[in-house]
């Protein structure tokens, strides 16, 4: 408290933040201000804000007429959103048991379900595309997102298992005595109070997946199931690339994730701040 | 309606063995207090008379009815949380009404068994609330008022006090037994604060390490221990404990209550100088350093003045000497 109330930490700490604020941001500056300018402008001066005589929208008007711009968003939507649920669905229900009942094996199979946190899933990239054909589901959405549930689950379990053996035992217990079944408690009681966490875990889970390209490339690349992020590839080529289109793109595929992060975090700081949860 | 009995009871978590082997019974009506240090196994103990933990052996019988497999919910059992565990995104009202509605209990029956709780508790002001609006004593308050509710035959409470100042901490102690006296319930009350024991109980059930040393009513306790834990657990300040043997006894060692000791400066038993002293203004608590005994307190009643240092005697009220054998045991 002391540390916190004193000005020039609190400055230092300000200026910190805001360089890394700065740093974190630049990329995604430089994307959007180029994407409105001429070839030449891009190339001439990548730094400069878009004036007059710079000002050309010619990559936005590329990608909204070439491919199907509006259905490679929507896929990705559409994979996003659902691994998205799934991973916080079953996360959040693998994590309550976990952390809730003594049962056998109960440690260890936690540490079964965190192991994916230090394993990455591109390992098994090939047993997971013969498992797909064999399955029949190459080329369709579905593979995508049970492959980014499974990707998504084990953060998930591990962090939601943390917090929820923070909830009040006495809560769940007064549930109990009051006639709530496990259900209910685990929906109506513990789900509620961390709320922030699935925020949290919700952001870290959602950004991999909607800027993934390497399960899209492999899984699903026909034209009806392209993600945006492979949607964007056509523009660059092996021997000309469309600068003005791929900016355009890019600065287009920021939007939906941007406004799916600032769902999450008003949640995220209403959790933390409420004592009141409904 | 509403007796309660324990059968051989014990619990388990893992191999070790937290409660070893419990049997009681507790009368329709009758307000009991399990008291002991902390840790000894009694929420463990509580939790298994609600449902909430399994028991490993024995039974729970309540009016006739073996209920050691029931669900807590269908127990007729009720219990107020230390934490006071209000459901934080639901009203008062409903924070009360909860327990009714999920048995299936018609909205306007609720209501009025809610309006009734809320009335006997003051509650009325605040029913409309989320917890996190009220203080901690309105929480205490609106736990106890979701435990009335359900009209059980059973009401437990887990140190429901031990999270409120000790203004309040009095205030709704005597509240508790005003209940107990209105609605004529059973109830079991843990706490490991034997002042609240002493002043709620009709009986005491006094734990140690998952076993019970002795149940009676309070004043039974107090004079008539049947070991020295006993003996130091019920009384405030502790017993004190003396070596038999270096005052000439058969007993190895010999208790003596702080207000059953006088401080004399002639023909003293046993002689010591004043290390510290607590004046309270009703009473004066006098710390004394003698050997072989080490610091014995002695409680007076009024205002004394002692110097730090002084040398004083001390001499027991022959007919309040508790003598206990090497084991601690009472011998009689
Ligand atoms: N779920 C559990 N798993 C393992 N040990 C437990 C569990 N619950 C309680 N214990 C142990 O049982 C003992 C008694 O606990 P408790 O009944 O809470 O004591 P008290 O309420 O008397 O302070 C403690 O040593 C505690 O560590
Ligand atoms: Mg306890």
């Amino acid at each position: 408290m002391a540390a916190r109330s004193h000005p020039g930490r609190a400055l230092a700490a300000h200026a910190v933040l805001i360089v890394y604020t700065l740093i974190a941001l630049f990329p995604v500056w430089i994307i959007v201000i180029n994407s409105v300018k001429s070839r030449r402008a891009i190339f001439g001066a990548p730094l400069a804000l878009p004036t007059p005589a710079t000002w050309d929208p010619v990559g936005y008007t590329t990608v909204l007429e070439n491919g199907d711009v509006i259905g490679y968003f929507l896929n990705s939507a559409i994979v996003t959103i659902v691994s998205l649920a799934m991973v916080l669905l079953f996360g959040a229900m693998a994590a309550f048991a976990l952390s809730e009942y003594r049962f056998r094996g109960n440690t260890l199979m936690g540490l079964y379900l965190a192991l994916g946190i230090m394993i990455p899933i591109r390992l098994g990239t090939v047993a997971i595309l013969q498992m797909m054909v064999a399955a029949g589901l190459v080329n369709t959405l579905t593979a995508l997102i049970l492959v980014y549930t499974a990707q998504g689950l084990p953060l998930a379990v591990f962090i939601l298992s943390e917090f929820m053996r923070n909830v009040s035992d006495d809560l769940k217990n007064a549930g109990r005595m009051d006639g709530l079944s496990e259900y209910a408690i685990f929906f109506r009681l513990v789900l509620p109070l961390v709320r922030p966490a699935m925020a949290t875990v919700a952001v870290f889970t959602m950004i991999p997946i909607w800027n993934d390209l390497w399960f899209p490339l492999i899984l699903a690349p026909s034209e009806e199931t392209k993600t945006i992020t492979l949607g964007s590839q056509v523009f660059i080529g092996q021997f000309v690339t469309n600068w003005n289109a791929v900016l355009a793109a890019l600065a287009l595929a920021i939007l939906p994730v941007l406004v799916l992060y600032l769902i999450f975090s008003r949640q995220l700081i209403r959790g933390i701040t409420a004592g009141a949860v409904k | 309606m509403g007796s309660l009995r324990l059968a051989g009871l014990t619990k388990s978590f893992g191999r070790t063995e937290i409660i070893k082997g419990i049997d009681l019974s507790v009368a329709n009506g009758e307000f009991v207090v399990f008291v002991g240090p902390s840790g000894c196994g009694k929420s463990t103990l509580l939790r298994m008379i609600a449902g909430l933990e399994d028991v490993t052996t024995g039974s729970v019988t309540l009016d006739g009815q073996d209920i050691t497999n029931v669900a807590p919910a269908k127990r007729g059992i009720a219990m107020v949380f230390q934490t006071y565990a209000l459901y934080p995104h639901l009203t008062v009202r409903d924070n009360m009404g909860l327990a009714l509605r999920q048995a299936g209990v018609s909205r306007a029956e609720t209501g009025a068994a809610v309006d009734q709780a809320s009335t006997l508790l003051d509650l009325n002001p605040y029913l409309d609330r989320r917890p996190a609006e009220l203080s901690g004593g309105q929480r205490q308050r609106v736990a106890i008022g979701r435990a009335i509710v359900r009209t059980p035959k059973l009401f437990l409470f887990d140190e429901p006090l031990s999270n409120l100042d000790a203004a309040l901490r009095v205030a709704t102690r005597i509240e508790i037994a005003r209940l107990h006296r209105e609605l004529g319930a059973t109830m079991i009350y843990v706490t490991h604060d034997q002042v609240e024991a002493m002043t709620l109980a009709d009986r005491i059930v006094v734990m140690r390490a998952g076993v019970v040393e002795q149940v009676g009513p309070p004043m039974q306790l107090y004079n008539d221990p049947s070991n020295t834990f006993v003996a130091g657990f019920i009384g405030s300040p502790r017993m004190n404990f003396l070596k038999g043997r270096a005052l000439g006894e058969q007993s190895s060692i010999m208790g003596v209550r702080p207000e059953h000791l006088s401080i004399t400066f002639s023909g003293s038993a046993i002689s010591g100088s004043v290390s510290h002293v607590e004046a309270l203004g009703g009473e004066t608590l006098v710390y004394v350093h003698t050997e072989p005994h080490g610091l014995l307190t002695v409680r007076l009643f009024g205002e004394h003045h002692f110097s730090v240092g002084q040398a004083v005697g001390l001499t027991p009220d022959p007919a309040r000497v508790f003598r206990f054998d090497a084991e601690g045991r009472r011998l009689r």
